[in-house]
């Protein structure tokens, strides 16, 4: 049984783990990009942003995911998200990606906004464009400065992938709570939380290290 | 033929004048030191010679090109904008080095991408850099700063990092030199090393200027003066006859004020 249990926490494991990396694989990029736009010398992206950010963090991630499987069906006619595993994990990542996105948006413009004016001043004096002033100078700035508060979303990341669940993707709560629905074991429940630990704790090692890496300036 | 002329700079924020009717000319070679109290617009006007700051009147012109006019239209005003801001090498007041870079790095990064424009950079990589690296050495050893180069910014004194700055502003060969209160940031007794760098550009006729609440130095080192309080050149002239002999009333008053402390 335990070589059982094992087996299926591995495979929820795995879509855990494909839904995690996909999203941050879009949400970091995407969030850059809505914090540079909430940063926009225009009125109108800054405004639709603003409320893009405010619905997205104002509602549940849960009633997001709901609203991005079912909707589209439900309005269009034809499901969107084909009806397999892949569909719902590629439903749940666009979902998590908007919503992650937006709350990387506000810690990475908090990170740009952090570094002094007179380090952009210095690289514009000395006859450098936007693009090097942010990739050789602001950039590593706001990297070291958003670590921490990333990687507290980084690790709520991991473990909202179980709502995934409401969607009937295969994740890892999933597949620990399918025992207790068939077999009436609670202990699968508890080695399912064995392995969010263990995820969460090579994140955090790793977060340690990208911490220490940058240690090298202040 | 002067090196810069300033005619007529003006500069608002919101409905405050901060620079009203500013004119002078330096002479290449020549240190010009600026001074007066807070907010009398010192700073502003570095910022707008260093295009950190748009005027909203007059022209700047260096050797005879008018780089700014503020009867240009925007596009032109912006056209070449970095061209036109390796004219001059600005020092910051709080520094301003790049904290991730080494001093040697912060020293040469300008240079490195200017040089990567070059046509002719690809073919050459590896003489360019080498010729960057050994002019960004020759500029740190000359600011006495030989056993620093590879220390980072915080791993520096406020002096040192200021020395650091200096050569930074050097590299790219600037026409003229500015100084935003060079010193003010620096514990008393680390501002003298800082002076004493300064001192040796102006012996090497390095042509500056030095915006500085240090009078003694002021005048010890420039070949011309300028007071300025409330947005406006009071007066300027020979700096010993200025500090020693102020003719207007402000520039008494002022003097009076410093030399009580």
């Amino acid at each position: 049984m335990f070589w059982n249990v094992t087996r299926a926490l591995l495979d929820g494991l795995l879509t855990t783990f494909q839904i995690f990396l996909f999203t941050l694989l879009f949400s970091l990029p995407f969030g850059l990009v809505l914090a540079f736009g909430s940063m926009s010398r225009w009125r109108l992206p800054r405004y639709l942003i603003q409320v893009l950010v405010w619905i997205i963090r104002g509602t549940p991630l849960m009633l997001q995911l709901i609203i991005i499987f079912y909707g589209p069906g439900l309005w269009l006619g034809h499901n969107i998200w084909s009806g397999n595993e892949s569909g719902r994990i590629t439903a749940t990542v666009v979902a998590f990606s908007i919503n992650y996105a937006c709350y990387f948006s506000v810690i990475f413009r908090g990170g740009i906004e952090g570094v002094p004016a007179g380090q952009r001043e210095a690289g514009e004096v000395l006859g450098m464009t936007k693009s090097q002033i942010f990739f050789r100078i602001t950039l590593l700035q706001m990297v070291k400065r958003v670590v921490p508060p990333l990687s507290n979303e980084v690790i709520t990341l991991v473990k909202d992938t179980s709502l995934a669940r409401m969607i009937a993707a295969y994740e890892l709560t999933f597949a620990g709570y399918s025992f207790m629905k068939s077999n009436g074991l609670t202990w699968p429940l508890f080695y399912t939380g064995v392995f969010y630990l263990v995820f969460v704790g090579v994140l955090t090692l790793l977060f340690n290290y990208i911490e220490r890496k940058l240690d090298y300036f202040r | 033929m002067a090196i810069l002329e300033v005619r007529n700079i003006e500069k608002r924020f919101d409905n405050t004048k901060v620079l009203d009717n500013v004119s002078f000319s330096l002479e290449e070679g020549n240190a010009l030191a600026i001074i007066g109290s807070s907010g009398s617009g010192k700073t502003t006007l570095l910022r707008c010679l260093n295009f950190l700051e748009t005027p909203d009147g007059g022209s700047i012109s260096v050797r005879g090109e008018t780089l700014f006019d503020a009867s240009m239209p925007r596009w032109e005003q912006e056209k070449g904008l970095r061209t036109k801001r390796l004219h001059f090498g600005m020092v910051f007041q709080s520094f301003n080095l790049f904290p991730q870079y080494t001093a040697l790095e912060n020293v040469m990064l300008s240079e490195k991408l200017l040089a990567k424009e070059q046509p002719d950079f690809k073919q050459h990589k590896k003489e360019i850099y080498a010729r960057i690296e050994a002019h960004g050495e020759a500029l740190l050893r000359q600011m006495g700063l030989a056993e620093r180069m590879t220390h980072y910014p915080h791993q520096l004194s406020g002096g040192q990092q200021q020395r650091v700055a200096i050569a930074r502003a050097l590299a790219l060969q600037p026409d003229i030199l500015c100084f935003d209160e060079p010193t003010s940031a620096l514990d008393p007794e680390l501002t003298g090393e800082v002076l004493k760098v300064i001192r040796a550009l102006a012996d090497r006729k390095t042509t500056m200027i030095i915006v500085t609440h240090e009078m003694a130095f002021a005048r010890d080192v420039s070949d011309q003066l300028i007071f300025m309080d409330e947005g406006v050149i009071v007066e300027q002239g020979v700096p010993r006859q200025v500090i020693d002999n102020p003719q207007e009333e402000r520039t008494k008053q002022f003097l009076t004020r410093y030399a009580q402390g």
